[in-house]
């Protein structure tokens, strides 16, 4: 099977990418299972998948497949809402999953991107938030980049 | 005499291999140099298409959520320029980033592995030359025919092209020939030369068979051109929402928040899907903590709505409230849409952000007081 794609789209003025995302050529099924693959291989527990496209079928809307899939680190998921209130929204980690005809797009909010608001390099005071964010970078990217190149 | 003429024939040999020889190798070596780097500029752009624009426009250029490229129409009405200044500027406010980022070897490479898709279509080179037509007759031929996709002031067709938006019965959605990246990257005279050839594979027809004349063609030209300055066309600089949450502190306790942000949530017509703990998944069920807890809401249209617009926007969809209790504190959250709207590079979502935005502040407000 031909190699598909990674990566990532930087905004229009951005320093920083601020969506992650890839293609791969495999169809939803064999993309789905290999994402849930990669994710756990990275380290992090699934919690959920959230079937979009369930819902929406359900209450008579025309869908391709799309999923969202939600994971993290158990101790991260347990130590971040008390000392950092404000990241809760944004967890658990998100990559969403849909369908394109026979491939599969991906697509994950880049954690670069609320960086600036919630541990920026110049504040040594979140250091320890920073670093975290930018593992999430890495491994996100990782994770989809592995899942776009599915052999 | 034959000794002469031997001798003849061994001079103009020597001469050949002393004056001509050498001349000829190095063009020869000329030649395949330039193939070789050709070829490895291919094969760079190659790369970086895969990584930077494959996963819009489709691993061979057929097209997702970006334009299809490697159409015959499309591949032979296009400059290099365009390309290049297309790559470099993006599209502002119509989801293609831009890539200024990249070097102009890089893009160079891009535009070569583009063109290697179909090599007998030669690049087309335009004059900037601009074209003098009839701006208000150019507008009364852009309303009664190119509208209808276009749109008004040719701010593009709506939605992206991936199949989870809209039906296959088409290969394009109209580009936002009025956008100012758009206008900067295409001459006139690339964009009569379009409308001239029309686009396969989509209603767009050659003029002719639109029964346009040239004279009407060159007057849409220079409507086009005369929007390069409008504001539908020119995406509001406005800052987004600072504010990375919205957060409310409650004044009730957590059971009693959560059943008030149902009730509100049904007041919007949000439809209640589900509710956990944070840690549901993560720790054994009799480990689970209710110091932090998510609804879900939906409204099923206004999700439909969305999507259509920009897939890419189901990662925060449906409506989520994160309520957090530290200490005597009850918190109640949700990202803020409108600030997260900026990374998709899409002008027509910005509306949908800012009306979800409003919603949940509503509720979420209507919830704690």
């Amino acid at each position: 099977m031909m190699a598909s794609t990674l990566f990532a789209m930087s905004g229009a003025q951005a320093e920083h990418q601020e969506l992650i995302m890839g293609r791969s050529a495999e169809a939803f099924p064999e993309t789905m299972s290999a994402l849930q693959e990669e994710i756990k291989k990275a380290g992090y527990t699934i919690s959920i998948v959230q079937r979009v496209d369930i819902g929406l079928t359900g209450m008579g809307f025309q869908t391709d497949k799309y999923r969202v899939v939600f994971f993290g680190k158990p101790e991260e998921i347990k130590m971040l809402p008390q000392k950092y209130p404000k990241l809760t929204p944004y967890l658990p980690l998100a990559i969403a999953i849909f369908a394109e005809k026979d491939e599969t797009i991906l697509t994950a909010m880049s954690p670069h991107f609320i960086e600036h608001t919630y541990a920026p390099a110049s504040d040594t005071n979140n250091a320890e938030l920073h670093d975290i964010l930018q593992r999430w970078q890495k491994d996100i990217e990782s994770i989809i980049e592995k899942v776009s190149y599915l052999e | 005499m034959f000794h002469c003429l031997f001798s003849w024939v061994c001079i103009k040999a020597l001469l050949f291999c002393m004056c001509i020889l050498p001349f000829a190798l190095t063009f020869t070596l000329t030649m395949a140099q330039a193939k070789d780097i050709k070829s490895e500029s291919i094969l760079s752009g190659q790369v970086l298409f895969q990584k930077k624009c494959a996963v819009c426009h489709g691993n061979e250029g057929a097209g997702g959520v970006g334009v299809p490229l490697n159409l015959n129409d499309f591949l032979s009405t296009t400059s290099d320029y365009y390309l290049y200044q297309t790559i470099k500027m993006g599209r502002p406010g119509r989801i293609m980033p831009d890539f200024a980022v990249l070097s102009e070897e890089q893009i160079q490479s891009i535009i070569h592995y583009i063109r290697s898709w179909k090599p007998e279509i030669k690049a087309p080179v335009y004059s900037r030359e601009r074209i003098a037509g009839d701006v208000s007759k150019g507008q009364a031929v852009y309303e009664s025919i190119c509208i209808n996709c276009h749109r008004e002031k040719a701010m593009g067709g709506k939605g992206t092209g991936v199949t989870f938006s809209r039906p296959r019965d088409a290969e394009l959605i109209a580009p936002a020939a009025g956008n100012p990246a758009f206008l900067a990257a295409a001459s006139d005279q690339m964009i009569k030369k379009i409308i001239m050839t029309g686009r396969e594979s989509t209603p767009m027809l050659p003029a002719k068979s639109m029964g346009l004349k040239e004279v009407d063609v060159d007057n849409v030209v220079s409507y086009l051109r005369s929007l390069e300055n409008n504001t539908v066309n020119n995406p509001s600089n406005e800052s987004k929402s600072d504010e990375a949450v919205l957060m409310f502190e409650s004044s009730y306790s957590v059971e009693e928040t959560i059943e008030n942000i149902k009730q509100a949530a049904l007041g919007y017509n949000f439809r209640y899907i589900r509710e956990q703990t944070l840690n549901q998944g993560f720790v054994d069920k009799a480990e689970e903590s209710n110091a932090e807890y998510l609804i879900y809401f939906c409204n099923f249209t206004f999700l439909n709505q969305a999507l259509s617009i920009d897939p890419r926007i189901g990662m925060f969809l449906p409506f989520r409230a994160t309520i957090v209790k530290k200490g005597d504190t009850v918190l109640v959250m949700t990202v803020n849409p409108d600030y997260l709207c900026s990374m998709f590079n899409n002008d027509e979502l910005k509306q949908s952000c800012e009306f979800m935005s409003e919603k949940y502040e509503a509720m979420l407000e209507e919830s704690t007081l």
